[in-house]
């Protein structure tokens, strides 16, 4: 019961780990900052797996499991303390959080050898852990916030590490304003909450609002307007449209950051506050649909964007911003659990991804361009096979995680009520293209012949400290779905059955229209369908990449202007630019700062001042030496004295 | 009766003084235009009753400080006044005012004044003016007298040459 | 019979016309001589109050007035003669030293 009674130990592990090696131990050696900062987040991990078994404890009755540890605001009515919270899926997200991180933080002692900013490194990757934590554990959205700020922060941090580049100062500068666009309509919905429900703590608002009439569908009623605020939130801190944009530039930050912030964590916030407030969206049809449909669209989206890209990580970019889609899409059907399902191993084996190409790009000294590599997996075979079975994992074969999951919302997005063929249909074909770009990103690094000079790059395999947090996420992609396996065959799916207290009134609205047997058959043959469109997408890739290069060519002349709108990322951030930056530096420039700050402002200070002097200037001409001015200034003193006299004389 | 027409007459005479005293040239005529109103405002207590404060009107006030004013303009040998023209704020807003304040105070006087009743041939007595004078009046009376000390003092310091003894 | 009222209003005009007299002229002893005009102007008010309301105190103030008159006139004809002596002239706006 210990740690049950003291959460807030979890993430305050990671806290003063980072108090530590920011403030004291950043100069130190290696080896000390190692042990601060892995020791915090090991110990963070194994605080999580203490508590999950001190839950598993626990009477069904007494979850949610909540600790109220201090006031923190107090306002009139409003109460906003800081509480922590534990149910199952808080359990899911911790395990998840501390540990991947962990395996991240081991990865990162060998990746960032050589790098100056050591210390500073470990110490914005505890703090992240800190902030995540913090959003994790807490009990109502105002500590939330807290959190989804503070790893907006450190991604801010984090992106722009290498602050000697522009480039990365600005990824690091456009992710902060972009997520922060979300965090308006986040502030909002939080509003809009506090106004209906008069409290913003979750043991409070998610009962009231289970018990409130929903929105009737197609009318935008108070449910529709908060779900829809904390979605933009959720689509600035996950990467959806329109927001995007700041997840490809990220990654300018070092791998292991992508591989933290940008895969497995950070981004997956969003999701994790749709699953949360899941009642808030079940109540409003429309959210449900605009959720469901932003999802599968970015998830097309980006996986048409990640068709051309040469930089291996952007390729992995683009497919973090369409797996994130399957994952709302998946909310949007109302299966939120097979969304949490889908980011549990998400998280494995993207986060396995950005490290082995981290491996990849250390192996090759720098290099992050797949057209200059090629022919690796004899000289990186650690690498390579680590790699490959991410890249089954994300394709969906069948018996890795990612088969599991990725069934699991294609099942629920062709059956729910709240889903549609079409949205099934664009996630099957998002599912071709995925397979697709992943086989290509493997065909082009790993085999065919070497594109890069082997007397400049000495190809070599990643030290130890590199190669483990591979291996260990390997073998978790692989087991990492097994426990939804027995509903393949009509068992049942564990995971879902483990979520399913949480998600206890979204079952109940999910009234699938069909029965449940027919259900079932349905299933097989999307699944089977979804296997084709994967063997597809898998034998156009070998195609391409391996049997007839020259073909790419050739495809990408004809049907030149398609291609470059791809390669161009369809000109989005062009646009964003011209319409919306260009602007407000033109209307800062000009209105407010020339307009407002210089001439109203100073405008009004100088003013006074010279108003001030030239008054001054102007009255001293009465002080004129002239002693006959001093008398008639004396005669008109007197005059107005008994006038005065008079008037209250008569009055 | 005749005392009315010894006031109009009385007035007139002061009036036309003073007006003479600021429309004349030469500072000379002005002073003996100022004499000629003291001696009729001294005719002007005696229609009042006040016949000790007309003879000191006479005695101290057109006898000596006149006679004073006389004095030092003939030793500075003023001469008649010049035309300069500086002083603008005087001209264009101090006649107006001027006028404004004197009719003011006219009327406030004149219109606050009740039961003032008329004149009488009563006649002041000197004695009871003394009396008042030198026992409720003692110690301002005393002090005047150093007032005056103090005067003739700064006027000799002033006076005097410098470095010389006169 | 002669009401008071009258003499009163005669002392503001031979106020008034000492004003005008002090702001008009130039000759420091002109303009001296105005205020004693002023001076004079009030003394006739005082004594026509005192003879009003048939107290003595007016004419005791009037008696004050000329002693005070006398020293003032007596220190300020000094200054003048310090005036013409420095700046060789009795016209008061040449003497302007103060003027910006």
């Amino acid at each position: 019961m210990f740690l049950l009674e003291h959460l807030w130990i979890i993430p305050a592990l990671p806290l003063l780990g980072a108090a530590l090696n920011g403030i004291v131990l950043r100069r130190q050696a290696h080896a000390v900052v190692n042990t601060v900062a892995l020791g915090s987040t090991a110990l963070a991990f194994a605080s999580a797996l203490e508590l999950f078994r001190e839950f598993s404890a626990l009477a069904p009755t007494s979850i949610p499991w909540g600790e109220n540890f201090f006031p923190w605001i107090w306002a009139g009515d409003f109460r906003a303390d800081y509480a922590l919270q534990v149910d199952q899926l808080t359990m899911v997200m911790l395990l998840v959080v501390t540990g991947v991180g962990f395996l991240i933080h081991i990865y990162s002692t060998g990746y960032m050898e050589h790098d100056g900013g050591y210390g500073r490194f470990f110490c914005y990757l505890n703090l992240f852990m800190f902030f995540m934590l913090t959003l994790v554990l807490a009990a109502n959205y105002v500590l939330l916030f807290v959190g989804w700020e503070g790893v907006g922060l450190c991604s801010y941090l984090l992106v722009g590490f290498w602050f000697h580049k522009k480039s990365a100062t600005d990824a690091g500068n456009k992710a902060f304003w972009v997520n922060r666009v979300g965090d308006f309509g986040f502030l909002l919905g939080m509003f809009m909450i506090f106004r209906n429900f008069g409290s913003l703590d979750f043991a409070r608002v998610l009962p009231a609002a289970a018990g409130a009439p929903a929105d009737p569908a197609g009318h935008f009623g108070t449910f529709t307007w908060i779900a829809l605020a904390l979605m933009t939130g959720a689509c600035g801190k996950s990467a959806q449209l329109p927001l995007y944009v700041w997840l490809p530039d990220a990654m300018e930050g070092p791998t292991p950051v992508s591989a933290l912030i940008h895969a497995a964590t950070m981004v997956t916030a969003g999701v994790y506050v749709v699953a949360r407030s899941h009642i808030i969206f079940l109540h409003s049809p429309i959210a449900m649909a605009v959720v469901g449909v932003i999802g599968c669209v970015t998830a097309l989206f980006a996986a048409t964007i990640a068709l051309v890209q040469t930089d291996i990580k952007k390729v992995l970019a683009y497919s973090t911003v369409s797996q994130l889609g399957y994952m709302f899409l998946a909310c949007g059907a109302g299966a939120f659990s097979a969304g949490i399902f889908h980011l549990m191993t998400h998280a494995f084996f993207k986060a396995l991804l950005f490290l082995a190409a981290g491996s990849v790009i250390h192996a090759m000294g720098g290099e992050q361009d797949m057209r200059k590599m090629g022919g690796l997996r004899k000289q990186i075979p650690w690498t390579y096979w680590t790699m490959l079975i991410a890249t089954l994992a994300i394709a969906g074969v069948p018996g890795f995680s990612g088969f599991f999951s990725k069934d699991a919302i294609l099942s629920a997005a062709f059956l729910s009520p709240y889903g549609g063929k079409i949205l099934w249909a664009i996630g099957a074909v998002t599912v071709l293209l995925t397979a697709f770009y992943m086989f290509r990103l493997i065909f082009l690094t790993f085999f065919g012949k070497a594109e890069y000079d082997e007397h400049q790059i000495h190809v070599h395999e990643s030290p130890n400290n590199m190669l483990v947090p591979l291996v260990i996420l390997a073998v978790l992609s692989v087991i990492g779905g097994w426990q939804a396996a027995p509903a393949l065959w009509g068992g049942e799916n564990h995971f879902e059955h483990y979520l399913a207290p949480v998600f206890a009134d979204a079952a109940s609205a999910m009234e699938p229209s069909t029965s449940a047997m027919n259900a079932h058959s349905i299933e097989q043959q999307l699944t089977l369908v979804a296997l084709i469109l994967a063997a597809l997408g898998f034998f156009i890739a070998w195609w391409l990449c391996i049997k007839n290069p020259k073909l790419r060519d050739t495809l990408a002349e004809t049907f030149s202007t398609p291609y470059r709108i791809l390669v161009g990322k369809y000109f989005v951030d062009e646009l964003y630019a011209g319409a919306i930056v260009r602007p407000l530096l033109w209307s800062s420039t000009n209105v407010l700062w020339h307009g407002v700050d210089e001439g109203l402002i100073d405008g009004t200070v100088n003013g006074v001042a010279h108003l001030t002097g030239e008054t001054g200037d102007r009255v001293r001409h009465v002080e004129s030496g002239n002693t006959r001015s001093y008398a008639s200034w004396m005669v008109l003193g007197a005059v107005v004295f008994t006038s005065l006299l008079l008037w209250l004389a008569v009055h | 009766m005749i005392v009315t027409i010894l006031f109009f007459a009385l007035a007139l005479i002061a009036v036309s003084g003073a007006v003479s005293l600021i429309v004349q040239r030469h500072p000379i005529h002005s002073a003996l235009s100022l004499i000629v109103v003291m001696v009729a405002l001294a005719g002007l207590y005696l229609l009042l009753g006040a016949q000790f404060i007309a003879a000191v009107q006479v005695i101290v006030y057109a006898g000596a400080i006149m006679v004073l004013f006389v004095f030092v303009i003939m030793l500075l040998n003023a001469g008649a006044e010049e035309r300069t023209n500086v002083s603008r704020m005087a001209a264009y807003i101090g006649l107006p005012l001027s006028v404004v304040l004197a009719a003011g105070l006219a009327w406030w006087t004149a219109s606050g004044s009740q039961a003032l009743s008329a004149l009488s041939g009563d006649v002041t007595p000197t004695r009871s003016l003394s009396m008042m004078l030198f026992q409720e009046y003692a110690f301002p009376f005393e002090l005047t007298s150093i007032l005056v000390l103090i005067a003739i003092l700064g006027a000799l310091t002033l006076a005097k040459r410098e470095g010389g003894a006169e | 019979m002669v009401p008071i009222s009258y003499f009163v209003v005669l002392s503001a005009l031979l106020f008034g016309l000492g004003v005008v007299g002090f702001l008009f002229r130039r000759n420091i002893i002109t303009m001296f001589m105005s205020i004693e005009l002023m001076l004079n102007a009030v003394n006739l008010a005082f004594v026509a109050f005192s003879r009003a309301f048939d107290q003595l105190q007016g004419q005791v103030f009037v008696f004050f007035v000329i002693v005070v008159a006398a020293a003032e006139a007596a220190v300020g004809l000094a200054i003048v003669i310090l005036i013409a002596r420095n700046r060789q002239t009795l016209n008061v706006e040449r003497v302007n030293l103060l003027k910006l």
